[in-house]
């Protein structure tokens, strides 16, 4: 074994900022299912603009059929395409990277790839000659071309052995020790990750498989069977974005301010706890549905009583206080705050990291939680409400976070120094600002009872008009004036990764010797990951004060916001 | 007396050693307050089955596109009173079964109700989901081919309701709209 190690010595070079030893053929496996991931970025980011101008009925720019069509590629884009393929590189990372060890089958990793691309480019193909317009959801009997559900399943196929390839790579590594003592919790956090991305594609197994077969005219399909297995897929894939995300804001909150654990113990049994209960996710969107009862949908929407969203609420204690008591060690001791103020916010690897925890917790998780109370979503399925809250998850919280390391992967696995960097340092503020301004006027607007997925909301040629309240005007203009504030972060982000990528300069020694442009502050000089000495026990000791003041209003944000809804509840029509 | 290390590390450091390791007082305590909320949050949902208003249990059943068009129909003969561009304008008595039929792109019948009169409206599509939206009451259930899903509904104000569809049925979705009279 040892020789096979010193065998594969000089596929390794070593890390000068971490002293990481890095697998080259997992490195250029992490690049290219980056590269993959912008480049579906910017089709949905194109798409997204088109959408954005659409709804806001003052433009109304594109026709119908565009608008469907732009709606199901941004939808697979973003969602699906842009999501995925970046997890892949986030795995690699996770397991080579993290652990210093060798990726053990560079070339199953390419087939992955080569899978993955073909089922995209199939899928890109299908929706845009318009043989596939029916939605990310594809809700039967609404029916694609076959191709494009074969996409799918040849794409699942691809990650699905990326997945298998990370858990290879942990086996390698624990038994080559590559590391000592117990696998880091950024890893861990991968691991949960990779875990539920195998319930999840094995649910996306269940439902793509059929549905394919059934476009072919070979079997039945139920339209409601296939909801709840399509959004067992649906859902479980959002844990996965979760779960990846927070160990991303971990991973940040190490490398940017050397934020700490505060307790592994803790952190850990959170991550478990996501694995345990994400299956039950489908039900939050069966809520209103004819398919099943009061009691399946209380206990399946809660993922047995709130214990997924309690581990998120610990997370979204533990990171910050992490963060709070590495600054804290290093010196930024006074009063309740003052280890927030002296951050680096123009690091966009930190401010990236922290707007989407603000983004994600603040307003993603309070308006899912209550959005997905049974009774509540009666006001909310399928009004512009949807779409405003997972912009807020998926978009203000994991892609902003995708972004934010993205920072430190161009220096730190591309080797390259970050291009426009003064624009490099505004993108996280653009995009999490913008998205969340447009979440905003979405909510609202749902909130009148305005629709998601809908092309013209003036009725003009329907039997019957409808008035909507006239600030719903003003909220499309919020949500249009957001929504281009964030296509520009997005573009943004892609313009400064390709130029970095393809153009940006490799970085040298003197580089991080002199303080180059283009390097975070964190590559530049690495705060310290392991802290000792006497004063540790004591600063744990004293805790993050400031911490516990934000997750305190946090709560009681949550709170008004949930009640505020049932009392909206309950002035319309008795139902039951 | 510190129940704490005097090492701590990042999460890209390997823990050595046992992990498993007692919290400290402030995060056992947010634990323990995020956990009670859990359980309010939780507790809300039975609660309001008991005591609230508005609930979307119904009765649901399994029908067939053809089989619910029949019942339907049925209704609408019996209790047509007129008919608005082409659809029928239907009356049913306080406390009656009443039937709304999704299609692309129409909502039919169009219904006249009674306020504080309670009626079980069964909702069931005919070809693809449907999103039923009843505007502005901004009370929404998806409408499923093949389920029967029969909702009380008892309207506490007058007026003119319109039923938006908002689940993508198509490229006419848009110009799905209904409407639901109620009178004092
Ligand atoms: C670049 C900034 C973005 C803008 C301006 C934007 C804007 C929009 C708009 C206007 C809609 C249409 C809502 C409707 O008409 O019902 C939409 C839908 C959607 N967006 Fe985004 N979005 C952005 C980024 C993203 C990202 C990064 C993701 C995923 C990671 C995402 C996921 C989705 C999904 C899943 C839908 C729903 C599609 C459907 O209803 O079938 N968006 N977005
Ligand atoms: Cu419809
Ligand atoms: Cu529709």
């Amino acid at each position: 074994m040892n020789s096979l190690v010193n065998n594969l010595a000089n596929r390794f070079r070593t890390c000068p900022v971490t002293g990481l030893k890095v697998d080259k053929s997992a490195e250029n496996l992490i690049k290219v299912n980056a590269v993959v991931a912008v480049v579906c970025l910017l089709i949905g980011a194109i798409a997204a603009i088109g959408l954005v101008f659409t709804r806001w009925q003052a433009f109304h720019i594109l026709p119908a059929d565009w608008y469907y069509r732009f709606l199901t590629l941004h939808g697979l884009n973003m969602l699906i395409f842009f999501i995925i393929f970046f997890e892949m590189a986030v795995l690699y990372f996770a397991s080579t990277v993290v652990l210093s060890s060798r990726q053990p089958a560079p070339k199953l990793g390419w087939l992955a790839f080569g899978l993955m691309m073909v089922g995209m480019v199939m899928v890109n193909a299908m929706v845009l000659t318009g043989k596939a317009d029916v939605l990310f959801t594809s809700y039967v009997p609404l029916k694609a071309d076959p191709l494009y559900y074969l996409g799918i399943i040849l794409f699942a196929v691809g990650a699905l052995i990326v997945v298998s390839l990370f858990f290879a790579s942990l086996v390698v590594a624990k038994r080559e020790k590559t590391y000592t003592g117990s696998i880091p919790l950024v890893t861990f956090g991968g691991l949960t990750a990779a875990i539920i991305a195998v319930i999840t594609l094995l649910h996306g197994a269940a439902i793509y498989i059929p549905t394919f077969l059934w476009s072919l005219g070979l079997i039945e399909l139920d339209p409601g069977i296939y909801r709840l297995i399509f959004w067992g897929l649906g859902h479980c894939s959002q844990q996965i974005n979760v779960a990846a995300m927070v160990s991303i804001w971990y991973l940040l909150a190490g490398l940017t301010v050397g934020g700490v654990v505060l307790n592994e113990k803790i952190s850990r049994a959170a991550f478990v706890l996501y694995i345990g209960f994400i299956s039950m996710a489908s039900a939050h969107h069966l809520l209103v549905d004819p398919e099943f009862g009061p009691g399946w949908k209380i206990w399946n929407t809660s993922y047995a009583m709130y214990l997924a969203v309690l581990a998120s609420m610990v997370h979204g204690f533990t990171v910050p206080a992490g963060i709070e008591i590495g600054q804290r060690l290093r010196g930024h001791t006074n009063g309740l705050f003052d280890w927030l103020r002296k951050a680096p916010w123009g690091d966009p690897g930190f401010s990236g990291m922290a707007l989407s925890i603000v983004i994600f917790g603040f307003m993603g998780g309070i308006t899912g939680v209550t959005l997905g109370t049974e009774q509540i979503n009666m006001i909310a399925h399928n009004t512009m409400r949807i779409p405003g809250h997972f912009h807020v998850t998926v978009v203000g919280g994991t892609a902003l976070a995708f972004m934010a390391v993205t920072y430190y992967v161009l220096p730190l696995i591309f080797q390259k120094r970050v291009s426009f960097w003064k624009l490099a340092k505004i993108q996280p503020y653009l995009f999490g600002g913008g998205i969340a301004t447009m979440a905003v006027g979405m909510i609202f607007q749902g909130i009148f009872g305005v629709p998601r997925r809908h092309w013209d909301i003036t009725f003009k040629n329907a039997p019957f008009n409808v008035e909507f309240h006239p600030s719903v005007e003003i909220f499309q203009a919020v949500m249009g004036i957001g929504g281009t504030i964030a296509a520009i972060g997005a573009l943004a982000f892609i313009a400064i990764a390709v130029a970095s990528v393809f153009f940006g300069k490799t970085i040298t020694a003197d580089d991080l010797k002199n303080g180059a442009s283009g390097l975070p502050q964190g590559v530049l000089k690495l705060p310290p990951q392991v802290y000792s000495g006497a004063n540790v026990a004591a600063v744990h000791e004293a805790g993050a004060k400031g911490t516990m003041v934000l997750v305190f209003i946090f709560l009681a944000a949550f709170v008004l916001y949930f009640f505020v809804n049932w009392k909206i509840l309950s002035f319309i029509w008795k139902i039951g | 007396m510190s129940q704490h290390d005097n090492e701590m590390h990042s999460a890209v450091v390997s823990p050595q050693g046992i992990w498993w390791k007692p919290a400290n007082k402030q995060e056992m305590l947010w634990v323990k307050v995020a956990f009670a909320w859990c359980m309010v949050l939780f507790i809300s949902m039975p609660f309001w089955h008991f005591k609230g208003g508005q609930n979307p249990t119904g009765v649901r059943g399994r029908t067939t596109p053809a089989a619910y068009n029949e019942r339907a129909t049925r209704f609408i003969e019996q209790y047509k009173v007129g008919e608005e561009k082409g659809i029928p304008v239907v009356a049913p008595p306080a406390g009656s079964e009443v039937y709304m039929i999704g299609r692309m792109w129409s909502w039919t019948p169009i219904l006249k109700l009674k306020k504080d009169a309670e009626y079980m409206l069964h909702l069931s599509s005919l070809d693809l989901n449907h999103g039923f939206s009843l505007f502005p009451v901004n009370a929404n259930f998806q409408v499923v081919p093949g389920y029967d899903y029969a909702l009380k509904v008892v309207p506490n104000k007058s007026g003119e309701f319109k039923i938006i569809c908002n689940e993508f049925c198509g490229i006419g979705h848009h110009l799905m709209v209904g409407k639901v009279i109620v009178e004092d």
